[in-house]
């Protein structure tokens, strides 16, 4: 099984050199720790730059320059400022390749559903819609049950949806996920989990193939 | 000679801002936000807002001093975590909230201020935001109607600006500010340094200063960091 920074590297094997990448709050934010050293990636986060770094050295903080969880961070060399509109061109425009954001609820027709929960305060969708909405390549890092233990992949969402049939890969703590043909592929399992403890998880439709292989985690 | 638009401070900028007003506030959580036109309408005391920002602030800074004083009838915003007191008010029912896409929020100031009364977009289709909207296909895909934003007053923050009105944002403080700028019918920018006339750089201006009708030097910036968050200093070794 991978704890969140497991997930996080897995999803880094995803990255291709040259590509720009938006990277949602929490567990998203760590796959930026695990691009290989000479690839040539940057990160964009929504709230306005480009080449976004690391975190500053402790006494380099600046109000001026977070991410879009209001962290503190850094900017690379060549990196670049813009403002909102031109950051939602960029998303919607298609120019960002790769878009890692967390989700409550992944259905097995691509919905996804990380914004609202009925009944408890809403704290707002933030740039989730625009960037489920446009992005080709929409990849969900969660863990793959609720704290209750509920699966988290499931036939339909019940929670308010952030965006309909957008997702196409799901990497959790058990298993990497595709979704095709409104059901979910299994496509390789997590370090010592077995197949049988992924279907047990897993309240959508599951296709499973007769070899799943581990995922290779160095 | 440029157009001046240079007034003494926040208190003569925000002259004729008015109960029941639309306001547009820039910032992006506590980045970039209008601290010295906050600290100013919360002593006109100006009641009823409803305030566009894309954030609410926090319970003792930015939109959450408003709040405290109950001077806010209505949000519109994409997100709005980080504030209890804005909690107690909404499930009390005294504060409106709308909640919109961050995209769509940017983009209907942008639109605002540029002549466009509306305009499709992807974002929210098959979501509650989508409901009652306009629905059309192009090339195939599903976008939702999102309509224009403007203001009576809009209140931005920049690093530097001019008599001109022209400002020049620091690293992310940029955010909403430029789309708000020109979609105020007043626009009021508050900045860190006034600079005269010729002494920003025409090529390096992000918002011209014909979206900005008073422009005041702002004092005592705080600028808090909502999340700070750093790396230890490796420590130098000598060997």
């Amino acid at each position: 099984m991978l704890d969140k920074n497991g997930i996080a590297q897995r999803i880094a094997q995803e990255v291709r050199d040259r590509w720009y990448v938006n990277l949602g709050i929490g567990i998203p934010t760590l796959v930026a720790n695990y691009i290989p050293d000479g690839m040539d990636v940057e990160f964009q986060s929504e709230n306005g730059i480009l080449g976004m770094g690391p975190f500053p050295m402790d006494g380099d903080e600046d109000a001026d320059l977070i991410n879009a969880g209001k962290q503190t961070i850094t900017a690379m060399p060549g990196a670049v400022y813009f403002d909102s509109a031109t950051s939602f061109a960029m998303i919607r425009g298609q120019h960002v390749q790769l878009t890692v954001l967390g989700a409550m609820e992944v259905a097995q027709n691509g919905d996804i559903a990380n914004w609202k929960i009925p009944g408890k305060m809403v704290k707002g969708m933030g740039g989730a819609m625009d960037l489920v909405a446009s992005a080709e390549n929409i990849i969900v890092a969660m863990m793959h049950t609720n704290r209750a233990g509920d699966s988290k992949l499931l036939k339909a969402c019940s929670l308010p949806l952030t965006g309909v049939g957008c997702v196409k890969r799901v990497v959790t703590n058990l298993a990497v996920l595709d979704i095709q043909g409104g059901a979910f592929h299994l496509v390789e399992r997590a370090p010592g989990v077995s197949v049988d403890e992924i279907i047990a998880a897993t309240d959508g439709t599951l296709v499973v193939p007769d070899d799943v292989p581990e995922m290779q985690i160095s | 000679m440029a157009i001046s638009k240079v007034v003494k401070g926040s208190a003569e900028a925000c002259k004729g801002v008015q109960s029941g007003m639309t306001l547009m506030l820039g910032g992006f959580g506590l980045c970039g936000i209008p601290e010295c036109s906050i600290a100013e309408l919360v002593r006109m005391e100006v009641k009823d807002l409803t305030c566009i920002s894309n954030n609410a602030g926090v319970d003792d800074f930015g939109l959450g001093l408003l709040l405290q004083k109950r001077q806010i009838r209505k949000m519109i915003s994409s997100y709005v975590g980080e504030n209890d007191e804005f909690e107690r008010q909404m499930l009390n029912g005294d504060l409106e909230v709308d909640l919109i896409p961050q995209g769509s929020l940017a983009e209907r100031c942008r639109a605002g201020g540029a002549g466009i009364p509306a305009f499709y977009t992807p974002a929210g289709f098959g979501t509650e935001v989508a409901n009652g909207k306009e629905v059309r296909d192009f090339n195939g895909k599903p976008h939702v109607l999102e309509s224009a934003l403007t203001a009576d007053v809009a209140f931005v923050k920049a690093w530097k600006g001019d008599k001109a009105g022209n400002l020049i944002f620091k690293a992310t403080a940029r955010n909403f500010n430029p789309m708000m700028a020109m979609a105020g019918k007043i626009t009021i920018a508050e900045v860190e340094e006034l600079l005269p006339e010729g002494a920003l750089n025409p090529n390096e201006i992000h918002t011209p200063g014909i979206f900005v009708q008073r422009i005041f030097q702002g004092e005592n910036y705080d600028k808090r960091i909502e999340q700070r968050t750093v790396r230890p200093r490796q420590i130098e070794s000598n060997g």
